[in-house]
């Protein structure tokens, strides 16, 4: 906790007491019972806004959807029903409902060639190359732009005759594929998209990552005669650990749950279903609000548990490279 | 006790405190009198549209102003709602949602009384307008539509004489070997599904009626199976089938264009689309705007007929209807009556209206010409059979199943149509069953 600031007329007090009890060299006496109230209350009055949004806009929500989870509720009707567990064996009995997860297979693969992508643009900027600093306003661009606007611009990248279909012509290769055409297709476009869009992301963490790694290193590291390589594998790698497994976290549970960019350029049609996507469908198509707050607790909950045991298999161990 | 535990307790104590706030008690019944005096009716009402390019371009406005000449003290605001459907129902969970407002799909019929205030009788608003019983709950009216919808084809008369073909189809076969010679014998694109925009596909749901010509048919999809053997659907949804299968619709329908498609119908390019009555005046539009002749735009029902006559269903667009919470109930009422009795809003979008005496648009010559015979489907079941897709997940009016139907005709996904109609039937007719009223 950082330490609380001390009213003004505390100061006052306490340095006049400083001054008193300097010469005798004694243990300070215990403040007045107001001031080690003021003290205790302070810190908490400072929190009190940040707490009360934290509580009214992140908790409170969640709080209902779990309660909505255990309801029949339709989203508007004034009349909901207490079903207990009704939601949730629903949820778990019913395969269709997760056979979805497959598609965040795609994007599980997508977030693996994003990171070493990032990794490796991250590396090589990090040395002394020409315009680097034009490379990394390229790379880091697209995380710019919303994700809804990267939808459309991608929709029409994708049409029949559209931007790829030219670009792939300017090389001689004239293709008749629909590219959201197939599953198969629709799911590598898509998950291709999304790596597009949060490529720059990671590769901005792990920059920073490097950069703070102190440059001493390399310098010795090369008087011992290290190449690239070696210092990328020993010196690097070691040094952005954490921010590593934090992205790792962070792209397994953003596949689990994508949703803006299939939604937005399929709606989750030809097989481009995401859990979340069908989540979406069930509140608010079918009105089955209370099955779709199960759903999203569920999909919590799995989160949850890929952390943990992503945690346990890779421990957050202090880094010391000095 | 230390005090992580303190604060972890009151923490807990006050989500779930949160946690147990559900949704507000409601107000039951209330009546929308229509006002006496026209000039002492007044107040400031909020009227809900999705008609959000009537309001930008203050056409909206200008019914507004008509409005205040016989109601001079009422003032009337609008608010368009781009993503109607979503918004107003997260909307309706308070007592905030507008004056007048569009009774939105959500909305469970027999939760009508609980958020709308009664119009009147149906047997006193039946005799003056159509389609009152799609919202009359326990002999009580809720809503009023300002114009009536007929589903139908849109389609580009000159490629369709260029193709040979003048008559409109009388079955599906000869519509689908109409569409083959347009594809044979000109440039256009002979169906376009919209796949893109999902929703111009649900409008295949509105088939059922017209090709069996029974108003009788919403009670049919409560009571049976939608895709036994030569029901509506069943002929609707294969039509769609072998239209997409035989390589008749756009190549690529996972990147279709509902804004493009308007133009290039206009222009020759796109020659059908299933859509509806309310269709007509948009793509009229686009055809001004693209410099082209805006009577080449022809509208046709579906390819079926019984007895020699085709069959179209009528029914109504979105109805408007007064919150309960209204505290201006008089004037919102006022501003329902007037805006489909006297705005001339049906006639400006060439909709056909909703009072029972008004004669049929001009766009719909043809069809007096042709002698189609116009039902009315009878609704009764119409929050049944909404609750059984929604129960069932099939989802009639939902886009996905046509897509996936779509999918399957262009070899997307695995399977033949026979058994995918039958998975759709064997949910609904098991759903069915469990859903008791």
């Amino acid at each position: 906790m950082p330490p609380a600031p001390t009213p003004a007329h505390l100061t006052e007090k306490a340095a006049s007491a400083a001054v008193a009890s300097a010469p005798r060299h004694a243990a300070p006496a215990p403040a007045p019972r107001r001031a080690r109230t003021w003290r205790l209350v302070t810190p908490w009055l400072f929190l009190l806004a940040p707490l009360a949004l934290l509580i009214t806009f992140t908790y409170a929500p969640i709080a209902n959807m779990v309660a909505y989870s255990f309801t029949d509720w339709d989203g508007v009707s004034p009349e909901l029903h207490y079903t207990g567990v009704e939601n949730y064996t629903e949820i778990f009995t019913r395969e269709d409902l997760f056979q979805v997860f497959f598609v965040s297979g795609y994007y599980l693969v997508a977030s693996a060639i994003q990171i070493v992508a990032a990794l490796y643009f991250a590396t090589i900027l990090s040395f002394d190359v020409r315009l680097r600093n034009f490379f990394k306003g390229v790379l880091f661009f697209p995380s710019l732009v919303n994700g809804v606007a990267i939808a459309f611009v991608f929709l029409y990248f994708f049409q029949d005759g559209g931007t790829f279909d030219t670009v792939l012509g300017l090389f001689g290769y004239h293709t008749d594929h629909a590219w959201l055409g197939t599953p198969a297709s629709a799911n590598v476009s898509l998950a291709g998209v999304s790596v597009w869009r949060y490529l720059g992301m990671n590769f901005v963490l792990f920059l920073g990552a490097i950069q703070s790694i102190p440059g001493e290193l390399y310098e010795a590291s090369a008087l011992d005669g290290a190449n690239r390589w070696h210092q990328f594998r020993h010196i690097i790698l070691p040094g952005i650990k954490p921010v590593l497994t934090l992205t790792v976290i962070l792209s397994v549970s953003g596949s689990l749950s994508a949703f803006e960019i299939p939604y937005i350029m399929t709606g989750g049609a030809t097989g481009t279903e995401t859990f979340v996507i069908q989540t979406v469908k069930l509140a608010f198509q079918f009105n089955k609000t209370g099955l779709a707050s199960a759903a999203a607790v569920v999909l919590l909950l799995i989160i949850l548990l890929v952390t943990w045991v992503q945690r346990r298999l890779v421990p957050d161990e202090r880094v010391d490279l000095v | 006790m230390n005090r992580r535990t303190v604060l972890a307790l009151t923490a807990g104590a006050a989500l779930l405190l949160a946690g147990c706030t559900g949704t507000r008690g409601s107000a039951k019944g209330a009546d929308a009198e229509a006002p006496d005096d026209p000039s002492k009716v007044s107040g400031t009402i909020t009227v809900l549209t999705v008609r959000t390019d009537l309001v930008q371009d203050g056409t909206m406005k200008k019914y507004a102003a008509e409005f205040n000449r016989t109601y001079p003290k009422v003032k009337v605001e609008f608010q368009a709602l781009t993503n109607y459907e979503a918004e107003i129902k997260i909307r309706m969970n308070t007592e905030d949602y507008g004056d007048v407002l569009l009774i939105p799909g959500v909305i469970e019929k027999d939760d009508y009384p609980k958020f709308f205030a009664s119009l009147g009788t149906q047997e006193e608003r039946g005799k003056k307008y159509r389609f009152t019983d799609f919202t009359t709950v326990d002999g009580k009216v809720y809503g009023q539509t300002p114009n009536g919808v007929m589903p139908g084809f849109v389609y580009n008369k000159r490629v369709w004489r260029e193709a040979g073909i003048t008559d409109w189809p009388t079955t599906p076969d000869e519509f689908l070997a109409g569409l083959k010679a347009i594809k044979a014998k000109t440039d256009a694109i002979p169906y376009y599904t919209n796949f893109a925009a999902q929703w111009p596909l649900t409008s295949w749901t509105f088939v059922n009626g017209s090709v069996g010509c029974d108003p009788g048919a919403t009670t049919k999809l409560a009571e049976g199976d939608p895709w036994a053997d030569g029901s509506d659907l069943r002929v609707g949804d294969t039509l769609l089938y072998d239209i997409v299968h035989e390589g008749l619709a756009e190549k690529d329908p996972t990147t279709s264009n509902w804004e493009e498609s308007k133009p290039r119908t206009a222009k020759g390019e796109i020659a059908t689309q299933w859509l509806g009555t309310w269709a007509i005046i948009q793509f009229q539009d686009a055809a001004r705007k693209a410099g082209v002749n805006p009577d080449d735009i022809g509208f046709m029902p579906f390819p079926a007929q019984v007895d020699g006559t085709f069959c179209a269903t009528v029914g109504p667009d979105y109805n408007q209807a007064v919150n309960v919470h209204s505290r201006h109930k008089e004037a919102a009422r006022a501003w329902i009556d007037w805006f489909t009795d006297r705005s001339g809003y049906d006639r400006d979008n060439l909709a056909i209206s909703p009072l029972k005496d008004a004669p049929m648009p001009e766009v719909l010559k043809p069809y007096e010409d042709e002698g189609v015979k116009l039902i009315e489907l009878d609704d009764s079941a119409g929050g049944r059979v909404k609750l059984i897709d929604n129960e069932s997940e099939v989802g009639i009016n939902k886009p996905e199943y046509r897509q996936d139907l779509v999918d399957l005709a262009r070899g997307a996904r695995k399977g033949s149509l026979d058994d995918f109609l039958a998975g759709l039937g064997e949910k609904w007719t098991d759903t069915r069953k469990n859903v008791g009223d």
